[in-house]
């Protein structure tokens, strides 16, 4: 009551406009006849059917607090509290801010009482009146769960009419949109209880239960194995709704039956392979994309044709040769249209409304479609003009078509082919670049992944995007609170370190700067950690480089080494840290660095004599680049790690079983003759 | 009413080949496409159901019933293709055909091409490369529209894969399948009376055809079904514009019309009333006739011929033809044991007698329109309506003299009409009675001098001449109910003579001969089967009998 108190002196200002006669209705609700409250309400009830101005009116003039009071009380005839009901419910199906107001008045709990009593009339009123004001954008969902006593109630109460029958699915398709709702739902048997609506001789119950089930099965493995097992009138659940689908059978039941088996195919209860996703949902789905269908039924056909393949390249394969769906799509970029401009305002306004939608909805199937073969991946970029929309989709103001479009260009970027041809041609680089400058995060997670693949060692934009200056905003990307950021700024800089000029790596160490570097170093996210070994490893190449680097960061980078090499790491990054240790070993003036460090060099020893083969590998391999003997002070060198038992190890490794180690210590103990020697003179005494 | 039919020949003269399991697969073939070309009419227009060993090249060899085809020839160049057709081309009134082929083998280079073709169309190329001529090629997955070079089109295909072809003859496109996929369309504007066509090109090709002979791979009754839906739904939202009052005026007419026309009378009293319209026929006259319907279609053709003479005294002397039909059904009637005149000799109710027209007062009293009251007391049209349109409501009156005369020879004529073979201990000739038998023979007599006397005024008349024969057929037979002519002993022969009898009283009335409500479904279904033969395919999915039910 209080918020609608608090809008008294409104009431007051509007008064003078509002018509006597409105009124007199409200004045009406308080006579002390309670027959006349009763013709009062009535006569209500008349006036306002379809005239939203009344409804406005009556709100403004007080009545709902007053037909709720009606209501509650328990003194008021059951008629009348039913009366109450009828016209609470015509009020709510008026503006979204006549339902702003039922709300604030606190309908809600109001009506949830209702529903306590046992009259059917009136319980089938209140549920009619809660229906419409739970579908409305502005009521808040949760507040069917405020109370926990409501959901069994209202479970119970499925079987008591196809009125109620209804009204309480629609509420419940409406209102589950979180897991903790799913649950919620799901613990009182939202389940058992529905699916026998699915047969219902009314085609509105069985609808509306079809949506409880598809909204109770997203991305929920729970329901949906329970879903899996559920028998309807014999018949399991997923047979019904695989007749659901059938082509005579109307648009949104098709559609929507197919999302129910869709998400349960994606939480794992139904298998890619089975007859009904492959022969069945797979092409309703494609079904509803072609042009024949309404532009929402199209947009919701192709996000859930592309979510249902997303992992399956066997699901895309068959999707990218049915009904010619690669070329249907590209009918989605043609709104409006210009024949709708011509024709009538009310279709272009229709079409503008639904275009960005269909846009991001094309580029989503687009995406999942190409995300594994490339045939399919080529033949996307071959449909018309399919580059430049993607270009243009990267720039438009709508977030959600840029994100989608990018999410398409990151799904075609996995092709060497497409990187080579199309995307150069078309300089997706540019407004990839752009979209990379100022960008929310999901945006810039998906362009950041595109860049990666973008400045890969082969493709051509590699070098126009060098140029412009991609460093210092890759640089600033490692600095993001979001560890998939993180990962994809120093991924793309790993990439464009890997066979760089001299400038380009210098470039990239100012701008990231050393403390930045050895912060990544000690990321908590594997991922980022790995890719910033592989930038120090790229960086880390071919002598001159090697010798520039250690020379001007060599003291910080072995402390990087020794503290990874200390720590609990994965072997994988142990592996890396050691690969980045022989290139050290390789720079000429590098390698000191490492010689003149006894620590680590006991710590090499340690890993050529680890159980994991590529630790060894990578270990062993640094100690042939120090032994390498065409360089000045090899001999030093030499004698040094032989004091240190070095030869004892490799000797020992030329036995191993594993192939590669046993070259690699082979071709190490080459460059040292006298080791070979003392080798001839050690064997035959290990075999006495 | 076409009868048990249709296929029937074909099962007939496949049995010859005593091969069981080819039997069955017949069987099936029959019943799939039974159920899914319910409106082709395989007299007229047969459906196809395997390849022509006429129509085809020489380098096309057929087997396993000529199902199953395979290239024969050197496979060198283009110039070696080789086609084959099916025995039929796909009738219009299928609505949507559809054939799968399986790739059994794609030999050396899998040139295969499958698709339609019209009559005529050179066989010793690929389907798709010439004029009239469609096809999907398997080497490069493009489609061939009467030309020698292909459109991108759908996938590859080689061994293992069932390719469907499926024609659409309601927007006369076509679309393919692979592996119960559907491809998407492949062509438009095809041209009628397509035939399914393979070609072959390279040795060791091989292909199987179904025709229905097994389940399709693609779920074309899927299909079927949105169409049938999409046809249903244009026909219910026909526009009628501004016109509705009127629409709704004119079938309130007709169905008054159809039950004045058939004589529910106290039915079309209640319509008119509530319908506010006017009775063109005065009340006794429906009265009248539906007496006399009601005689004929009991088999009492005696009286209904002596009621008629007395109702409308000029009408079989002007019509002799007429007459002459209605003395042959009473032979019939006879010999069936049910004719009034026969029912007497043979010892039973002589009470029939009372429903004997003598006096108009009988017509004004609708309590006295049966022999006996119990079965409708009060006459209400309901249970006229049930007597009248089936021809069960024959059985009623028989009982009645079954009651009456308690006589285990009594005929139930409903049992008649379903199973013969049960109740032929029973069922004697007239009823079983010696004096009814010369009787009988008598009226026979009387026919066929009658018939002699027709000839000789008004020259021959094969009609007349076939009908007495058939009818004096029966008596050549030890049992006529299960002679081959013992179908004119059925109740249900009674109708067409009952409306003949109707429409010609009507005519003398300056009345329509037959319901407008009745033209118009047989108009319907004439255009229907006009559409057929011109190529509309939607007449496939609008069979006037799924909306008399």
């Amino acid at each position: 009551m209080m918020a609608c108190l608090l809008e008294a002196p409104l009431r007051i200002s509007v008064l003078s406009e509002v018509t006597a006669t409105s009124r007199h209705y409200v004045d009406r609700l308080f006579d002390p006849d309670p027959q006349n409250v009763l013709q009062g309400v009535i006569d209500m009830k008349n006036a306002v059917i379809g005239n939203n101005r009344q409804k406005a009116n009556l709100i403004v003039l007080g009545a709902v607090p007053r037909l709720l009071y009606l209501l509650q009380q328990s003194s008021s005839s059951l008629e009348l509290r039913t009366e109450c009901a009828v016209v609470l419910g015509s009020l709510a199906m008026g503006t979204e801010n006549n339902i702003k107001s039922l709300v604030d008045c606190h309908i809600i709990p109001a009506l949830l009482q209702g529903l306590l009593c046992s009259d059917l009339i009136f319980i089938e009123a209140c549920l009619r009146c809660l229906r419409t004001v739970f579908i409305s954008p502005v009521t808040p969902v949760q507040l069917l769960y405020t109370d926990p006593t409501v959901i069994p109630h209202l479970m119970s109460l499925l079987s008591r009419s196809q009125h109620t029958q209804e009204y309480i699915t629609q509420i419940f398709a409406h209102c589950c949109k979180t897991p903790e709702h799913q649950t919620v739902l799901f613990n009182h048997g939202a389940i058992q209880n529905i699916a026998p609506l699915l047969i219902s001789p009314s085609f509105k119950v069985r609808m509306q239960a079809l949506k409880c089930f598809s909204v109770l099965a997203y991305e929920n493995a729970q329901v949906s194995m329970t879903l899996v097992n559920v028998l309807v009138d014999g018949e399991q659940l997923s047979q019904v709704f695989v007749r659901m689908m059938q082509r005579d059978k109307p648009i949104e039941m098709q559609l929507t039956a197919a999302k129910c088996l869709t998400y349960m195919c994606r939480a794992g209860a139904i298998r890619t392979d089975d007859n009904c996703i492959v022969l069945k949902t797979l092409p309703c789905l494609v079904r509803m994309c072609s042009k024949e269908r309404l532009l929402e039924e199209r947009v919701e056909g192709a996000e859930t044709l592309a979510y249902l393949m997303e992992p399956d390249i066997e699901l895309q394969r068959i999707a990218s040769v049915t009904d010619h769906l690669v070329s249907m799509l590209a009918d989605y970029f043609k709104y409006p249209s210009s024949v709708s401009a011509i024709t009538d305002i009310k279709r272009l306004d229709h079409d503008l409304k639904h275009a960005h939608e269909l846009r991001q909805a094309a580029f989503k199937l687009y995406a999942s479609l190409g995300s594994n073969d490339e045939d399919i991946r080529k033949k996307i970029t071959e449909t018309e003009n399919m580059m430049d929309r993607i270009v243009s989709g990267l720039s438009e103001s709508s977030i959600k078509v840029r994100l989608a479009a990018v999410r398409c260009l990151h799904s075609l970027s996995r092709s060497v082919q497409q990187l080579r041809t199309s995307f150069h041609d078309h300089a997706v680089w540019k407004p990839l670049m752009k979209l990379l400058q100022n960008a929310p995060d999901e945006v810039l997670v998906m362009a950041s992944s595109t860049l990666c693949n973008l400045l890969l060692e082969f493709s051509p934009s590699k070098e126009p995007i060098l140029e412009s200056g991609v460093i210092e905003l890759l640089c600033s990307l490692t600095q993001s609170d979001s560890p998939a950021l993180r990962v994809n700024g120093i991924w793309a800089l790993m990439n464009m370190a890997f066979q760089a000029d001299q400038k380009v790596k210098v470039e990239i160490v100012r701008a990231l700067g050393t403390e930045q570097l050895f912060r990544l170093l000690s990321d908590p996210d594997t991922n980022v950690l790995m890719k910033t070994l592989g930038l120090l490893r790229n960086l880390l190449s071919t002598r001159p480089h090697i010798d520039q680097v250690m020379s001007s960061h060599g003291k910080q980078i072995m402390q990087a080494v020794t503290l990874i090499l200390e720590g609990e790491h994965s072997i994988e990054v142990k592996e890396q840290t050691l690969c980045i240790l022989a290139n050290i070993a390789d720079g000429n003036t590098a390698k000191e660095l490492i010689m003149t460090n006894d620590d680590m060099l006991q710590k090499i020893k340690y890993y050529m004599g680890h159980s994991n083969v590529k630790l060894q590998l990578a270990a062993t391999f640094c100690i042939s680049n120090l032994i390498w003997n065409e360089e000045d002070g090899s001999q030093e060198r030499q004698d040094k790690l032989r004091d240190m038992g070095f030869v004892d190890i490799l000797h020992k490794l030329t036995q191993a079983s594993d192939p590669n180690l046993c070259d690699r210590a082979k071709t190490a103990m080459q460059h040292t003759p006298w080791w070979i020697e003392a080798l001839m003179l050690w064997t035959p005494f290990g075999e006495s | 009413m076409s009868g048990p039919s249709s296929g029937c020949g074909f099962l007939m003269s496949v049995v010859v080949h005593g091969d069981l399991a080819l039997n069955e697969q017949e069987k099936e073939l029959n019943q799939r496409l039974k159920r899914l070309y319910p409106a082709v009419n395989e007299q007229e227009t047969p459906l196809p159901r395997s390849w022509s060993p006429k129509d085809k090249f020489s380098y096309i060899g057929l087997s396993q019933n000529n199902l199953r085809v395979h290239y024969k020839g050197h496979g060198k160049t283009p110039k070696d293709a080789a086609s084959v057709r099916a025995t039929h081309p796909i009738p219009a009134a299928c609505g949507v055909y559809y054939f799968e082929v399986k790739i059994i083998s794609k030999g050396r280079d899998g040139y295969m091409g499958i698709g339609l073709s019209a009559q005529g169309v050179n066989m010793n190329r690929l389907p798709g490369w010439d004029k009239h001529s469609y096809g999907y090629h398997g080497d490069d997955g493009h489609s061939f529209c009467s030309s020698g070079t292909g459109q991108p089109y759908g996938p590859t295909f080689t061994t293992g894969d069932v390719i469907g072809c499926c024609v659409n003859l309601i927007n006369n496109t076509c679309f393919y399948t692979k592996n119960g996929h559907s491809l998407g369309i492949a062509f438009t504007d095809l041209p009628p009376n397509l035939y399914p066509t393979v070609g072959l090109q390279t040795p060791g090709e091989v292909v199987d055809a179904n025709f229905g002979q097994h389940p399709f791979v693609f779920d074309i009754e899927d299909y079927m079904r949105e169409w049938r839906t999409k046809i249903q739904a244009q026909i219910d939202r026909f526009p009628i514009g501004e016109r509705e009052g009127e629409w709704q005026a004119m079938i309130q007419k007709m169905v008054a019309s159809y039950l004045v026309h058939h004589s529910y009378c106290a039915t079309a009293e209640a319509f008119a009333k509530s319908t506010d319209q006017a009775v063109h026929e005065e009340l006794a006259s429906i009265k009248n006739r539906q007496k006399i319907q009601k005689l004929v279609l009991s088999g009492r053709m005696g009286e209904a011929i002596e009621t008629t003479q007395q109702l409308y005294p000029s009408l079989l002397e002007r019509n002799q033809d007429l007459l002459f039909m209605l003395k042959v059904r009473q032979f019939i009637e006879m010999v069936n044991g049910t004719d009034s005149e026969v029912r007497c000799l043979g010892g039973r109710s002589p009470k029939s007698q009372d429903c004997y027209p003598g006096s108009p007062r009988l017509f004004n009293s609708p309590v006295h329109k049966a022999s006996s009251s119990q079965t409708y007391q009060t006459g209400t049209a309901e249970v006229e309506m049930e007597l009248d349109h089936f021809s069960n409501g024959v059985s009623e009156s028989s009982s009645n003299g079954f009651l009456n005369g308690s006589s285990t020879h009594g005929i139930d004529l409903e049992e008649c009409d379903g199973d013969m073979g049960e109740i032929i201990i029973w069922r004697q000739l007239c009823g079983g009675s010696q004096a009814a038998i010369e009787r009988m023979i008598q009226f026979g007599r009387e026919l066929q001098s009658m018939s002699e006397h027709l000839r000789r005024e008004r020259g021959k008349n094969s009609a007349n001449k076939k009908m007495l024969k058939d009818a004096f057929s029966l008596l050549a037979y030890s049992d006529p109910w299960s002679s081959p002519v013992g179908y004119q002993l059925d109740s249900i022969q009674r109708e067409p003579v009952c409306s003949t009898l109707n429409s010609a009283i009507l005519e003398t009335h300056n009345l329509p001969k037959q319901p407008p409500l009745a033209l118009s479904v047989g108009q319907a279904a004439q255009c229907l089967s006009l559409m057929a033969r011109t190529g509309s395919g939607s007449c496939a999915f609008a069979s006037v009998d799924d909306y008399l039910h």
